[in-house]
């Protein structure tokens, strides 16, 4: 576990991306890794794009990372993906779900969604892995396990599934959404090949 | 067993174990989360939100003087409102450890300046500590309690951004029983009135001398010796991003007590390297110090000075390393901009207010600050905390004068006005201006995660307590043409503002309606009830005419192919502000 890794999650307020870092980073420190965690508070929230940053390995040193240094890049939007690619590194994985979801100029018809975000991204990066999280949690039976089945897929990615996830979700996840969030979790895995 | 906690929760650990007894504060990004975790201690510490920074520095003196540990908790520009006792406060010195924490935001992510706040330390005289992570936060803080009982003197706690909602990992420990020092008057140290102001003057200068001495000594201040011909000296989060980029291929000195710095320890350290690289963030607070003394380093002439740093940034800076990316085709991305949340009070008043034409509008600081960008455009001006009232005051007073036929519309939040607004009210009754004053009452404090304050019936601690009347409030001060309305009713918003442009002399419009996020208490179910079913638009009647996207609700949609608009009812909470803007009844509410 010499090297750290470290692993950018985007997205829009609202989306679970905070919850879905906490599960992250819980697993990884019951797992014995060194980690640090960032995230963006305030005004940025509100509707805007938001990021967090998960970094673990045997010593971590600064919460964050720069341009170029992210080993993988999972993205809760699809247009997000676009916002944090030059994040990444040219050899890092780009974990996107499909899903859309309009910014203030688009709703008003401004301007349109843009077309073909995730074609782009398969050809530029060197790893990407597409997933439909929102479908597949409405199947689960509930659409806001989306922010888990996305943790689980980004889990597998990693090769993390060997850690007692679980226990986990039982740490950091209500009682009652216990068992259904094991389930997202599981799902997410199984997304990944 | 240790925990994972942001900064800002570990200043709050170490406030527990450090004995104190008493902690003030206003709410502000990125140092909210200090006084809420501390509040959480509610057996062994007092912990209340201020109305603004000065008083909950105040306070917090007051406790020290009382002889307890105290502390205030502030951002960066709250130190600002805070500074006329602080600077005293340097001269008069403490009885109870007293810690001011100020939380600095380089980057502005969600502020309106980035000031380097280690110059306060450095102007009040007083001592500053700079802790780089979690872990060091909690201990740090401790450590700075000792340091101003120690030496009688005030420490400003700096911390930034990606310090206070960082999470590392945390080693707890017990809490300490710190006595309170009994009472005794002190006139000379605590009356500053002229005869003793001069008389401290020189005994700070005498504890700045004696500060620097433990600067040397203290291990907040250590050297990471690896046998290299380069040093750098750094401080705060820049330390971690240095050891990503250096790791052990340099030596470092790192500084965590950064005023007065440790001197003669920079001097040894320089004198073995032979080339000393100064990373800090943002001003070069080190830097300037290491000029003066002579000492010849790299820092602001390579390492940017504005907004944040990251490792890449710094290996860029001094290494002229190039990161490679992946390139992305701009026309991939839309920008996304922060708005009013769906039902958010502001909206059908801002809707309102941007139709209004020949106004100026002063805004202030809150999630309203958002009523000046598209497509609302109804906010002019934002400056600082209370600044709306008394701008509009002079802009007003400005036009009259030269002649010019323009009426000035002020906007200001419920915690905002309690916070320095009511002084600008008073100004406007007093000088016996001509303004519209809208204090837009969303019976919590919003942006910054939902604060109680002096108008929304309960504590910091959760006890229920007297609200403050905005109504009575503002007849008291002499304004007497005050109207409260339902800022969701488009036609009582207009006729307020109509009838209030109508009027000659000063004005107030309350506008009364709980945040869209706020969880409602018994007072808010019983006054507003919950919005009950969803809008939604009947496709045949739509025209394709957009007004509804107008009001900027993020839960409707144009589509362009069909030219109609569309409303999410996983978004939509039904305020009916759509509705009502709507000039061909196409919206209608589900149910009724």
């Amino acid at each position: 576990m010499a090297e750290v890794k470290n692993i950018l999650l985007s997205g829009v307020g609202g989306q679970g991306i905070i919850l879905a870092s906490k599960i992250l980073a819980t697993g990884l420190i019951n797992a014995g890794y060194d980690v640090k965690m960032s995230e963006v508070h305030g005004m940025a929230q509100r509707g805007g794009s938001v990021t967090t940053q998960v970094r673990f390995g045997e010593k971590v040193y600064s919460p964050i990372i720069g341009k170029g240094q992210a080993d993988v890049l999972v993205s809760f939007e699809t247009m997000e993906t676009g916002r944090w690619l030059d994040y990444v590194k040219p050899e890092g994985t780009v974990v996107i779900n499909d899903f859309e979801i309009g910014s203030a100029p688009i709703l008003m018809g401004t301007v349109e969604y843009p077309e073909g975000v995730i074609e782009y991204i398969q050809s530029h990066a060197k790893d990407t892995i597409v997933m439909k999280a929102a479908d597949l949690a409405v199947e689960l039976g509930n659409v806001r396990t989306m922010n888990v089945i996305i943790v689980g897929a980004l889990i597998k990615a990693l090769g993390l599934e060997g850690i007692d996830w679980e226990e986990v979700i039982k740490e950091t996840v209500k009682p009652k959404f216990v068992d259904i969030n094991v389930k997202a979790l599981k799902l997410g895995m199984d997304q990944v090949k | 067993m240790k925990k994972f906690l942001t900064g800002n929760e570990a200043v709050a650990r170490g406030v527990y174990e450090a004995g104190v007894t008493y902690a003030a504060a206003y709410p502000g990004t990125p140092s909210t989360e200090i006084l809420e975790n501390v509040a959480l201690y509610k057996e062994d510490i007092v912990a209340e939100w201020a109305p603004n920074e000065k008083v909950a520095l105040e306070s917090a003196f007051g406790a020290s003087v009382a002889g307890a540990r105290a502390l205030a908790a502030m951002k960066h520009v709250g130190v600002n409102v805070a500074a006329d006792p602080l600077f005293t406060i340097g001269y008069t010195g403490v009885t109870g450890g007293l810690v001011l924490v100020s939380a600095d935001d380089p980057g502005c992510h969600s502020s309106q300046n980035e000031q380097d706040n280690r110059y306060y330390a450095k102007f009040a005289k007083i001592a500053c500590v700079e802790p780089s992570d979690s872990q060091e936060s909690k201990d740090f803080v401790k450590e700075a309690f000792k340091i101003s009982e120690e030496f009688d003197v005030a420490v400003l706690f700096r911390m930034t951004t990606r310090v206070c909602h960082s999470k590392g990992l945390v080693e707890f420990k017990e809490r300490e029983n710190i006595d309170i020092v009994p009472y005794e008057k002190q006139p000379r140290k605590y009356i500053a009135a002229p005869a003793h102001a001069k008389l401290l003057h020189p005994i700070v200068e005498d504890k700045l001398v004696k500060l620097e001495e433990y600067s040397n000594n203290t291990y907040l201040n250590r050297v990471e010796w690896n046998d290299s011909k380069i040093g750098i000296i750094t401080s705060g989060v820049a330390y971690t991003y240095s050891k990503e980029v250096f790791g052990d291929t340099a030596n470092y000195l790192k500084i965590g007590f950064s005023f007065p710095l440790p001197m003669k320890m920079i001097k040894e350290f320089a004198d073995k390297v032979e080339t000393l690289y100064v990373i800090e963030e943002l001003e070069p607070f080190i830097e300037e110090h290491l000029k003066v003394a002579g000492i010849d380093c790299i820092g602001k002439d390579k390492i940017p000075n504005i907004g944040e740093l990251n490792p890449d940034i710094i290996e860029k800076a001094l290494l002229g390393k190039e990161t490679t990316t992946i390139e992305i085709d701009s026309s991939k991305i839309v920008n996304r901009p922060p708005t009013l949340c769906a039902g958010c009070p502001h909206r059908g008043f801002f809707y309102q207010l941007g139709k209004k034409k020949n106004v100026m509008i002063t805004g202030d600081i809150g999630c309203y600050t958002l009523g000046f960008a598209d497509p609302l455009n109804a906010i002019d001006t934002v400056i600082c905390m209370g600044g709306s009232i008394s701008m509009g005051h002079g802009a007003q007073k400005a036009f009259e004068k030269n002649g010019v036929d323009r009426r000035v519309v002020s906007v200001i939040g419920d915690s905002t006005f309690m916070h320095t607004g009511i002084n600008s009210l008073v100004d406007v009754a007093f000088n016996q201006g001509n303004t519209v004053s809208v204090i837009l009452d969303n019976r919590i404090t919003a942006m910054t995660g939902h604060q109680e304050n002096p108008a929304t019936g309960f504590t910091l601690q959760g006890d229920p307590t007297n609200q403050v009347d905005f109504e009575e409030l503002v007849r008291a001060i002499g304004v007497k043409h005050v109207v409260t309305v339902n800022p969701l009713k488009l036609d009582e918003v207009d006729k307020a503002l109509e009838d209030a442009f109508e009027y000659d002399g000063p004005s107030v419009i309350i506008t009364r309606w709980p945040c869209a996020l706020k969880k409602y208490s018994e007072q808010d179910l019983a006054e507003f009830g919950p919005l009950e079913n969803k809008c939604f638009i009947i496709e045949d009647e739509c025209k394709g005419c957009k007004i509804c996207t107008k009001t900027g609700c993020p839960a409707i949609s144009f589509d362009n192919g069909k030219m109609k608009a569309f409303i999410d009812p996983n978004q939509c909470v039904g305020c009916e502000v759509c509705l009502q803007a709507c000039p061909f009844d196409a919206i209608v509410k589900a149910g009724e």
